[in-house]
């Protein structure tokens, strides 16, 4: 057989028809995770043509985006603040129970963000095919799955059929050698891919990550690179498992135990893509130069290295709109711009490695005054662990908001927004207007970035700090 | 779904590029759990004003734009978040067609399912649609052909089973479900 890469050969394994010129190839789905906001729509449609959800052992549910995340909230008698919100979850609450679907309900000591508490749980694995009716899936990908967004009537589908009707992507090699250096992380990296390929030059394509400084990277950080993936406007990013992969999923309460273990890590380490396959297209990034980044625009391929300018492309009318509602200008230096919000969360950092690199830029530091710093767990287990660890205490001696786990301030569906004109230095992965709501000036970093930005209230570059 | 095969119509234009469904439909409206008037709610933020009247600058509420079906705007429309209520809200609020020289994967797959066309353009066609909002186009998705009323007619991309589903009034999910057995063997081969 011809050389493969990943993605061809998870593909293959999950051709139950192949494509033709005139049908989609019919791909099984592994792995079916929802949440409250993309599935009402769907089981709707099941209810409509009377039909079960075909394999409700392969699906799991959970509440994360219009959660709140206030502690009287989810565990107090203090009622959700939004009432759609509550409607929304107590529907996906109904719905499970009718349906037989396993939910992480908003009690559960499981419970979080979709993206984060499937590879906690470790039933995201290497070789799955995955799917969510949420962008980021892509995130799965730091396992060697192919991990992808759906709608919710792909949502009904999979339901349905356990199965989507789908077009091959073509792939693309992110290959990024060298090394991180101190202060550097990898939402650096990501950003920083973004900013070369452009919002829309992965679209039609999977990534796959390669190269040096990828293979270094702990599985928490290679999820943060592949939970962007689709802000380069890419269907999917994967990164092939290897020991650290199988390390952290060893044990893991719904990864294969004993016997089945080494039967799976038999098949797990044949996935990686073979020495001379080849790609449909590539880019070459070279780690040890990278610096901390930060967006300044409305997208996230407007991105800087956090000392540098603006660039000036007056007469640009898109650009200038983006620096308006930015209420920046052409040419600024962002170092030492104001910070009114910090947000430390989301399913791109909001994991342990994320809240420990914000601890130790937040030990015995305050935040600076009239900055409202929001520190989120990814998941409930998380913050169970941050607790452990000393990083809450860390958190609120400093001055900081230490919640619930939720999507929270990444979107500002569940009331916890920013307000009109306000800065907002946030590890989240959007920073569209009024993502984080209306009116709202996001901008992306790292944990590093955020934490120090919010002890100096300016925009700072975490290396002065560590 | 209803058939799609034709549509006809007026522009309307949002020269912006990179247009990101929560821009199309805020996420503070996506706590409905249907599929239903989601059009009042379309490009809220750009729309409305902040005391909730309607912003005159913004396309959608000039009085020429009343009616258009075609939406045309600038690269890489649709990105961002996978919500459908993207495509639902464009089509609640009368557009059956939105016309780019880019569109985003996922904006186009769940268009495609809801009969909205999402309508791929080369730069010169694109340039020319931004320039003449209100221009009468005609979108003949049988021939795979986009009509300017300069007489221009160009072919746009539309893959073909999704085409055939349109055209036909199928819905995908029918077709899906004709391959169980093939489903079900293979799951039978994956237990074995
Ligand atoms: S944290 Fe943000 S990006 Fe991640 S799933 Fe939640 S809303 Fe989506």
């Amino acid at each position: 057989m011809s050389a493969r890469t990943l993605f061809d050969k998870v593909w293959a394994a999950h051709e139950v028809v192949a494509e033709t010129p005139d049908t989609p190839a019919v791909l099984y789905i592994d792995l079916h995770l929802i949440h409250e906001v993309t599935s009402p729509q769907a089981f709707s449609l099941l209810k409509g043509l009377k039909l079960p959800v075909r394999r409700p052992d392969r699906t799991l549910a959970t509440m994360d985006h219009s959660t709140p995340t206030s502690t009287e909230q989810v565990f107090g008698n203090v009622p959700i603040k939004v009432d759609a919100a509550a409607k929304q979850v107590r529907q996906l609450e109904q719905n499970a129970a009718e349906f037989g679907v396993e939910l992480f309900g908003m009690h559960d000591s499981r419970r979080g963000i979709v993206h984060v508490i499937s590879p906690e749980l470790g039933a995201t694995q290497p070789g799955m095919t995955i799917v969510c009716g949420d962008s980021h899936t892509s995130t799965h990908g730091a396992f060697g799955a192919l991990a992808f967004g759906i709608g919710t009537t792909e949502v009904g589908h999979v339901f349905a059929t356990q199965s989507l009707l789908q077009r091959k992507p073509k792939t693309f090699a992110v290959n990024v050698d060298g090394r991180l250096r101190p202060g550097v992380t990898a939402k650096d990296l990501i950003l920083a891919v973004i900013g070369k390929i452009g919002v829309s030059g992965g679209t039609g394509h999977v990534f796959e990550y390669r190269g040096a400084a990828i293979r270094a990277l702990s599985m928490d950080e290679r999820m943060t690179v592949c939970n962007m993936s689709i802000e380069a406007g890419a269907r999917a990013g994967m990164i092939a498992p290897d020991d650290i992969t199988f390390a952290y999923l060893e044990g893991k309460p719904r990864a294969p135990q004993g016997a089945a273990w080494n039967t799976a890590l038999a098949r797990w380490r044949m996935l990686a893509t073979d020495a001379d396959a080849e790609f449909d297209a590539a880019v070459d990034i070279d780690a040890s130069s990278l610096e901390p980044m930060i967006t300044y625009g409305t997208n996230p391929g407007m991105v800087l290295p956090i000392g540098a300018n603006i660039p000036d492309k007056t007469g640009d009318e898109i650009f200038d709109k983006a620096l308006r509602y930015m209420g920046f200008h052409g040419g600024d230096a962002m170092l030492g711009k104001p910070v009114d919000v910090v947000f430390i969360g989301s399913c791109t950092n909001g994991r342990l490695a994320d809240l420990q690199a914000a601890a130790q830029i937040l030990k015995g530091r305050k935040v600076a005054p009239g900055v409202r710093l929001l520190i989120v767990p990814g998941s409930q287990t998380i913050k169970r662990e941050a607790e452990a660890a000393g990083y809450a205490e860390i958190f609120k001696a400093a001055g900081a908001d230490w919640r619930e786990s939720g999507c929270s301030m990444c979107l500002g569906m569940n009331g916890d927004t920013v307000g009109a004109g306000q800065y907002s230095i946030s590890t989240s992965n959007r920073n569209f207007e009024g993502r984080q709501g209306v009116g709202a000036r996001t901008l992306l970093a790292s944990p590093f970035t955020a934490a120090a930005s919010a002890v100096r209230g300016r925009i700072t570059d975490p290396r002065e700090m560590l | 779904m209803d058939p799609v095969s034709r549509v006809h119509s007026k522009t309307v234009v949002i020269p912006s590029s990179n247009i990101d469904t929560d821009q199309i439909i805020p996420a503070r409206f996506l706590t409905t759990t249907t599929k239903d008037g989601l059009g009042l709610q379309l490009f809220a933020d750009w729309r409305y004003r902040t005391d909730g009247t309607p912003n005159p600058d913004f396309a959608l509420n000039r009085p020429e734009a009343r009616g258009a079906q075609v939406l045309v705007a600038g690269r890489n429309f649709g990105c961002g978040s996978s919500r459908e209520h993207a495509p639902w809200a464009l089509l609640d609020y009368g557009f059956r067609a939105v016309v780019s020289t880019e569109i985003a994967d996922i904006f186009r797959g769940n268009s495609l399912k809801n009969g909205l066309l999402p309508i791929v353009v080369d730069e010169s066609t694109s340039r020319w649609l931004l320039e003449n909002p209100g221009a009468e186009i005609d979108i003949d998705l049988n021939a795979g052909r986009l009509t300017l009323p300069t007489g221009l007619s160009i072919a746009f991309p539309i893959e073909a089973f999704a085409r055939h589903c349109l055209l036909n009034g199928i819905d995908e999910l029918g077709y899906l479900r004709s391959k169980i057995a093939d489903i079900e063997r293979y799951e039978a081969a994956q237990a074995s």
